[in-house]
């Protein structure tokens, strides 16, 4: 516990969150002739001076194809490919880099598991269970494996403030019952589900539990041995990474069950037409030439992140978030859509009867990124009765002077719109 | 009025802002003072979805001209709405057809057409063209 402490202390000293701002060029542009403001990290995050170095270095100095030559370069991509899967798997705390696997992005990684359990797992009259704040990549592909396999999809409830009922999710769970897939922060509302009791009980039941992390990698530290996952998904480009890049951890006893995903070369031992053996975790799942520079700068990124300490990220946006709150309460008739005890820094709302697409117009022409709409969660806002949100997610480049911008642009639209 | 007068109109209208946000309060205020469609219009079947606004459209064809009537859920939406309505309705189906409809990119709106937004109004304009389409066919065969 002390260790603990003093890590954190050692991290609050080390950041200085006005200065990292400066590692983030984009930041300094200017959209509609005014300073950018952007609040659409939930969408994606900027990417600081030093991801992008990295991409340029890996294609200016050692482009090649990874697994495949002797010859120099491509040892020195695969080295660094497999470095990064490291990175990965301590950034996580995995036990081993065979449970980290490259996939193009969280919806990929929930694709990947979700078809290969219908070609072994899932049984005619099985369940699967998912909540009411998943996002569309979350449910579609559980509603392909469903009709593919004839299991059924259930739906764990949510109340008023946006948070999982759990009563109901315990008493949807039988022995039918094969899989919990859940969000581990909404993108919608922000809220942090009580994830580590959902596995704890599932797994009373033996039924493994895969967590959509898109939204919570970047803003808590995971450790999938403490949480006790059987799967995690997460994407590159969140964590202020490339776009195309993505980790599937899952626990090694499944994976090495899993059929692969898909066919072609890297995943393979051998192949005759014959018959072909499979190759070992992590490849079995990597069909192809893997998107190598993605793959490495998800490393870069990581150290990016390490170097600043994601539990000091984790108790700054905090602050921003409280500070958001507190900020936007002062906007009259504004209502929050997402009130949850445990919160990521996302903030869902909406101003009166102002259709939120028109809130969005006019902040895009303060120089204000935020997301409007339904966030691709559109059974949450059916749940809600409302057509969408308006979207402020927060990161630890954000400033308390930017929130006061944001404040001031919302009261300019609702006079502007109402 | 030809469709071409009608939206030289509307350019001459928006030229006397010289900031966004003149242009966008009109917007605004012609989205406001209309009520374009009738409430039993707003259904399912009139539905042009878009991923961030809806919009409605029903068209009818009256002595050789097709009448719009449009609404959106969205004010900044159907202000433009408005504005493509008063262009297009009371048209014949061939005058609609070839409208090429450059006067929203003339007073600076053209961002609002651009498939990111989303907002149903390029789903709009094509529909309403298809529905000239259909007049014109219909008209030729009987």
């Amino acid at each position: 516990m002390k260790e603990v402490k003093n890590i954190e202390l050692l991290e609050e000293k080390k950041a200085d969150f006005n200065k990292v701002r400066h590692d983030f060029p984009i930041l300094s542009r200017q959209v509609n002739g005014k300073p950018l403001v952007y609040f659409d990290n939930g969408a994606t995050t900027q990417k600081p001076q030093q991801v992008i170095d990295a991409i340029q270095h890996y294609y200016s100095y050692y482009n090649s194809n990874v697994h495949r030559g002797v010859h120099t370069l491509s040892q020195e991509a695969t080295t660094a490919q497999e470095e990064s899967r490291e990175k990965v798997r301590k950034f996580i705390n995995a036990k081993s880099v065979n449970e980290i696997i490259f996939t193009s992005g969280t919806t990929e990684s929930i694709n990947l598991v979700a078809s290969s359990l219908s070609k072994f797992y899932f049984k005619p009259g099985d369940e699967i269970v998912i909540s009411t704040m998943e996002h569309h990549s979350n449910i579609v592909p559980w509603q392909m494996a469903c009709e593919q396999t004839g299991a059924k999809l259930k739906v764990i409830p949510i109340n008023d403030a946006g948070e999982i009922i759990f009563d109901e999710f315990e008493k949807l769970l039988n022995e039918k019952t094969k899989l919990v897939a859940v969000v581990h922060v909404s993108n919608s509302l922000g809220t942090i589900n009580p994830v580590k009791k959902i596995i704890e009980k599932a797994h009373t039941l033996n039924i493994p539990v895969l967590l959509d992390g898109a939204q919570a990698i970047q803003h808590m530290p995971v450790d999938v041995q403490q949480l006790d996952c059987d799967f995690y998904c997460f994407s590159g480009h969140k964590l202020y990474g490339p776009t195309g890049i993505g980790i599937l951890y899952g626990k090694e006893k499944w994976l090495e069950q899993m059929p692969p995903y898909q066919g072609g070369g890297e995943m393979i031992k051998h192949v005759t037409f014959a018959k072909t053996t499979y190759n070992e975790l992590p490849f079995k799942f990597e069909a192809g030439t893997p998107h190598i520079e993605g793959a490495i700068v998800l490393g870069t990124a990581i150290d990016y992140v390490n170097s600043i300490g994601i539990n000091a990220i984790q108790k700054y946006e905090h602050e921003l978030l409280n500070y958001a709150t507190e900020q936007l309460s002062s906007v009259d008739k504004i209502r929050f859509i997402g009130t949850a005890k445990e919160k990521a820094s996302v903030i869902s709302f909406l101003i009166d009867k102002v259709h939120p697409y028109d809130v969005g117009v006019i902040l895009d022409k303060l120089g204000i990124a935020v997301r409007t709409g339904h966030h691709c969660t559109e059974p949450l806002m059916d749940r809600f009765g409302i057509p969408g949100t308006v979207r402020a997610s927060l990161v630890f480049y954000n400033t308390k002077d930017e929130i006061d911008v944001l404040v001031s642009g919302v009261k300019k639209a609702q006079q502007m719109l109402s | 009025m030809t469709i071409s007068e009608k939206e030289n109109n509307i350019i001459e209208q928006f030229s006397m802002y010289d900031d966004w946000m003149g242009k966008y309060e009109h917007l605004i205020e012609l989205g406001k003072s209309l009520p374009l469609i009738d409430e039993k219009f707003k259904t399912e079947d009139y539905l042009v979805r878009g991923c961030q606004s809806q919009v409605w459209l029903n068209a009818e064809l009256k002595d050789g001209k097709v009448i719009f009537k449009a609404d959106s859920d969205a004010i900044i939406t159907k202000g433009l709405v408005a504005l493509l309505i008063g262009v297009l309705s009371n048209e014949t189906p061939d005058a609609i057809i070839e409208s090429k409809l450059d006067f929203i990119d003339t007073i600076g709106l053209k961002e609002h057409l651009s498939s990111t937004r989303s907002n149903g109004l390029v789903s709009m304009i094509k529909l309403m063209k298809t529905y000239a389409l259909g007049f014109k066919v219909k008209e030729k065969k009987s």
